[in-house]
């Protein structure tokens, strides 16, 4: 039997972006404790980069990116 | 210019703020990286957690893009004429003394048009809450100084930089008679919505300076970035220093911000100073107005 157990860590959280409401200034990004979203290369309808998630698992729904962002673009919260 | 309209939101959950917008104005004019929604964010977020009753809170701007802020919110909302919000706010008080009444303004509404009304609110100790968003100039009318630009600091009206000494605006606040004091940044959203709502729960004359990016006017004439790069002086630059003495708080231009609560003291509110000196002096003869049962009842803070 072995001696190491492994267990994968619990979705904690989901982040919710409103792509088209963003006006890409980086705060979500630049502030997430657990690095969950990226800059988008692509553009929204407005021209503005978006951000992206990356790594759903890491996100704690903490709530800090809807905190910080000024366009009421995104939100995250606890599941 | 043809854009499709936005989709429709498809999801059930929706971002905490939405409840307290009307959403008919979004999106807003502020531009992107301006510090005003992120401290819009944090006064719902304390508004909810303070439980007053939504019926019960009245908010008053002044002009200005932080003047938008009243017209923004879901609330009972008066957009004044620029730096009169005290003014309006302080006839609402006294109409309906059970209303919340809170002042939503720019630096410049506040402390320089609006600069003899805030004096004299803080020195009755009017029972409202006046919340600066403090972006060190005149954001809507194209970057002009105001009386907290710092010094050195280029605006439109000063190409060569700024060589008025400008307000410490808790110092200021403090010394005029306001009973609680606080200053963050709108990086420090955490502190700023506690704070908000400890002023909000706090009676007589509560002031929170929010120092906050204008990434189009103010930063760019100065050379300083994006809304983010102020964000990152920000985080880097501040020092928090709860209960320091607010002489010691000035701003300089990039220089370190030291946040905190400076002040949180209690004194009779006008209302109640009023209630107390009248009912001393005419005895029986006094009678209180009719919507103003409780006031200067003993309270406990
Ligand atoms: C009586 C009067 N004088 C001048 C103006 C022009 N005006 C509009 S907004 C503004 C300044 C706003 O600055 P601030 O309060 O700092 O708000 P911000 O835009 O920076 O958020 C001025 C001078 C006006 N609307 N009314
Ligand atoms: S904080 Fe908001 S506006 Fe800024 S990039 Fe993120 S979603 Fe877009
Ligand atoms: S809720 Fe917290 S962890 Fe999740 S994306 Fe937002 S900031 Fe990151
Ligand atoms: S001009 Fe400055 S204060 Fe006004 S919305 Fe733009 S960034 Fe914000
Ligand atoms: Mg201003």
């Amino acid at each position: 039997m072995s001696q190491v157990e492994k267990a994968k860590p619990k979705i904690r959280g989901e982040v919710i972006v409103d792509r088209e409401r963003c006006k890409g200034c980086y705060f979500c990004v630049e502030f997430c404790p657990t690095d969950v979203l990226a800059m988008s290369e692509d553009f929204n309808l407005k021209g503005y980069h978006f951000p992206e998630i990356i790594a759903a698992d890491r996100c704690t729904g903490c709530g800090l990116c809807g905190a910080y962002c000024p366009d009421f673009a995104i939100f995250g919260h606890r599941i | 210019m043809s854009t499709q309209a936005p989709p429709a939101p498809t999801c059930e959950v929706h971002n905490p703020t939405e409840q307290w917008l009307r959403m008919d104005r979004i999106p807003h004019i502020w531009c992107p990286g301006c510090g005003i929604g992120s401290s819009v964010n944090c006064f719902t977020d304390a508004l909810e957690k303070s439980k007053i009753p939504r019926d019960n809170v009245s908010i008053v701007s002044g002009i200005g893009c932080t003047g938008r802020t009243a017209g923004y919110l879901k609330l009972d909302s008066f957009h004044t004429t620029h730096g009169r919000p005290i003014a309006f706010a302080t006839g609402l008080k006294l109409a309906n003394p059970k209303l919340k009444v809170v002042v939503y303004s720019g630096d410049g509404d506040l402390f320089a048009i609006g600069g003899n009304h805030f004096i004299h609110a803080a020195r009755r100790n009017m029972d409202m809450t006046v919340i600066c968003v403090n972006n060190m100039t005149y954001g809507m009318t194209g970057g002009q100084v105001t009386p907290t630009t710092p010094l050195t600091a280029k605006a439109t009206t000063s190409p060569y930089g700024n060589f008025e000494e400008p307000f410490n605006l808790p110092y200021l606040a403090e010394s005029c008679g306001a009973v609680y004091v606080a200053r963050w940044t709108s990086f420090h959203v955490r502190q700023l919505s506690k704070s908000i709502r400890e002023a909000l729960l706090k009676p007589g004359f509560t002031f929170i300076e929010v120092v906050a990016p204008c990434p189009t006017l103010y930063a760019r004439r100065n050379r300083l970035g994006a809304g983010i790069d102020a964000m990152k002086y920000y985080r880097e630059q501040s020092e928090i220093k709860n209960g320091a003495p607010t002489r010691d708080v000035a701003l300089g231009f990039q220089s370190k911000i030291i946040c905190g609560k400076f002040v949180d003291t209690s004194r009779p509110t006008w209302l109640e100073a009023q209630v107390q000196q009248h009912r001393a002096v005419l005895g029986d003869k006094f009678t209180l107005a009719e919507n103003w049962e409780g006031v200067g009842e003993p309270r406990e803070d």
